[in-house]
């Protein structure tokens, strides 16, 4: 690992990191939940806002191996994948905040955010749908006799839905070039997975397909890019789908307005100082780089997380036609 | 058959969708299908021939995976492929009804038009061959239910031949129902006739009353023409066609003129399409509305039970002598 191609993947984290910091707190009050009313003041993200904070090397280390024609689906919480494909942080950042100059023109929201012009087929409502999209999306890319490569976002609790066993297994009968990335944050919603599954879990499942699968420490930016390279060359070069799991943590609630109280203060504690940002940054300072250096990349990345925030809430609502528009051109949208 | 042919040519109702299919399969390398048992024709022999002309990556045995057959064909569309996704029968489409709602049908709008999804989703309807509760039902009032879908229910092999076309070539995810008691019914196909989507089709011209159907109930209507079982009466009769987006201005311009609408579909009455079209009727023309679908019961497998659910020329004439008596 170069100081700079490390620099790279850590510029990456402190986006998402401060991209996600910032929607939390402009999500605050913006959705009764949890016994906590919404507030007298609508807030800048209104509605659930599933946040990938702590879960940013696994985002990094995957898409940093991703080309700009690759595609990718993602899950609910797919803020960091967005930013890690290639989209731009001010235009999610207006979709967050309901605008027409978001990349959904404010019909899809943070649940939904996609740049399909980064190859970014959506983030999506229910979990594991993005599963069958991303072997379809991948089985196009096969029979089109495309070189590019799909990777498929995913987390744990999506493991015991049915369209993971059926998406793995047609990847495998008809080995297409698909990456699946199984960010395992150990919790569904806000109950632990492991008390909700059973066998030796997601690993085990892809392995009792016969994908070639890998673990990875979900929260050292470095292994995970490591292994995702070399998983993404055997894939371009034909080998097939490939199943990677990684462990990480998510440090917020289930959504941002969840504070997540059902988890053991001594674990949230433990895993904050695992924290993937930390870590990088342990691993550049023995690499040599000086911590002015990193200093410089978090206030670089916050002048655009800044102005991100500035151009959203300064932004155009749609209008009501807007509604009835990107419907369907049969008929188009219609009251009737 | 790869030139155009202007004289109409007997086929079956496969036959014909398996035609339609061939020549858009001719016309674009990007059109492919999927689903179970397709390499051997398909259940209902549809797909036959096709496999061993464009071979098994264009035409793709699936396994039983009906989550991941519509997932990834929502994802193939995405992607540039433009799938023709058999369900088998639309009992089976329940297994993947999140791919269907939330997925094929959200994607152009919750991306904001990002993302197209031109796909054709064929789930056979209908009751057919003493197939019981879980291969008989009709549900296009789900779909019609759904935004961003269209809902395609042809009757006759010209119908089916032309509406595949044109679901094809619509570039909307499309519901495309065929009735399993349809498929070797044979008729005239002309292959230079284009049947658009939206537009009904009227079966006969009358002032006493209008008859909307569609699909199986098609068939019903015109024995009753054949034997002269409406005597006196003289029946306004539109095959609809197409359920989403209907030929509203064919129904009102009828409904208008006999000032009585009956709907009739092999679907249950209760929340069926016809309500929409009956309520629709009297809203906008005051006209005296009755319906007449199967009865809210699972479909039986005795042929006593069977028939409770079935539409017949018996039940046709009831519900059209209730109109006319109202």
């Amino acid at each position: 690992m170069t100081p700079h191609r490390l620099l790279d993947l850590y510029r990456l984290m402190s986006r998402i990191r401060q991209f996600e910091n910032a929607a939390e707190i402009a999500s605050q009050g913006g959705v009764a939940a949890w016994g906590l009313a919404a507030s007298a003041k609508p807030a800048l993200v209104r509605g659930p806002l599933h946040l990938s904070t702590g879960q940013e090397a696994v985002a990094a280390g995957v898409c940093h191996n991703m080309e700009r024609a690759d595609l990718l689906t993602s899950t609910h919480r797919g803020h960091g994948h967005t930013l890690a494909k290639g989209a731009d942080a001010t235009r999610m950042m207006c979709e967050l905040f309901g605008r027409a100059t978001g990349y959904n023109k404010g019909k899809g929201g943070s649940m939904h955010i996609a740049d399909f012009s980064v190859g970014m087929l959506g983030a999506n409502g229910v979990v594991a749908a993005g599963i069958p999209i991303a072997t379809g999306a991948a089985h196009a890319l096969k029979i089109r006799k495309h070189p590019n490569i799909v990777a498929c976002f995913f987390g744990d609790g999506a493991t015991n839905r049915g369209p993971f066993l059926e998406g793995l297994n047609w990847a495998q009968v008809y080995q297409l070039p698909i990456l699946f990335v199984c960010e395992d944050n150990r919790i569904s919603a806000t109950t632990p997975t492991p008390a909700m599954t059973a066998g030796a879990g997601a690993f085990a499942r892809a392995q009792a397909m016969g994908i070639p699968s890998e673990h990875v420490d979900g929260n050292d930016v470095a292994a995970v890019d490591a292994t995702a390279h070399k998983m993404t060359q055997d894939i371009r070069a034909g080998g097939g789908p490939r199943f990677l799991h990684a462990v990480t943590y998510r440090f917020k609630g289930h959504v941002s307005v969840d504070p997540g109280t059902y988890r053991d203060a001594k674990e949230v504690e433990a895993a904050l100082l695992k924290d993937p940002l930390i870590v990088a940054r342990a691993r550049l300072a023995s690499l040599g780089v000086s911590s002015a250096d990193i200093a410089a990349i978090d206030a670089q990345v916050k002048l655009e997380i800044d102005t991100a925030l500035q151009t959203a809430e300064a932004a155009p609502w749609p209008v009501v036609a807007d509604a009835y528009e990107d419907i369907m051109t049969t008929g188009a949208g219609v009251w009737l | 058959m790869n030139t155009t042919i202007n004289t109409a040519t007997k086929m079956t109702y496969a036959d014909a969708a398996c035609a339609a299919l061939r020549e858009a399969m001719l016309a674009d390398p990007n059109v492919i299908a999927l689903g179970e048992d397709l390499g051997r024709g398909g259940v209902f022999g549809q797909y036959r021939g096709l496999q061993a002309e464009f071979g098994a990556d264009r035409i793709i045995d699936t396994p039983i995976s009906e989550s991941n057959i519509m997932g990834s064909a929502v994802g193939m569309a995405l992607a540039g492929v433009r799938p023709i996704v058999e369900m088998r029968v639309i009992d089976f489409a329940l297994c993947a009804i999140d791919e269907i709602v939330n997925q094929a049908a959200k994607n152009r709008f919750m991306f904001g038009g990002q993302g197209r999804v031109p796909l054709v989703a064929r789930m056979p309807i209908g009751i057919w061959s003493a197939s019981a509760a879980q291969h008989s039902q009709s549900l296009e009032a789900w779909f019609a239910h759904i935004p961003g879908l269209v809902v395609v229910t042809p009757a006759t092999p010209q119908d089916n031949y032309g509406l595949l076309k044109s679901s094809m070539a619509s570039g909307d995810p499309v519901i495309y129902m065929e009735h399993k008691e349809l498929w070797g019914t044979q008729g005239d196909v002309d292959r230079t006739e284009a049947v658009p989507l939206g537009v009904g089709k009227k079966l006969a011209d009358g002032n006493d009353l209008t008859i909307v159907t569609w699909s199986r109930g098609v068939g019903i209507c015109m024995q009753a023409l054949e034997q002269g079982a409406f005597g006196s009466v003289k029946p306004d009769i539109i095959d609809l066609r197409t359920i989403w987006p209907w030929d509203r201005a064919m129904v009102m311009e009828s409904a208008v003129r006999t000032g009585r609408l009956l709907v009739m579909h092999e679907a249950v009455q209760v929340a069926g399409f016809g309500a929409e079209i009956a309520a629709s009727a009297a809203e906008q023309t005051g006209c005296k509305v009755q319906r007449l679908g199967s009865p809210r019961i699972p479909v039986g497998y005795a042929q006593v039970l069977e028939n409770e659910s079935r539409l017949s020329v018996d039940k046709l004439l009831a519900a059209t002598q209730a109109l006319l008596k109202q």
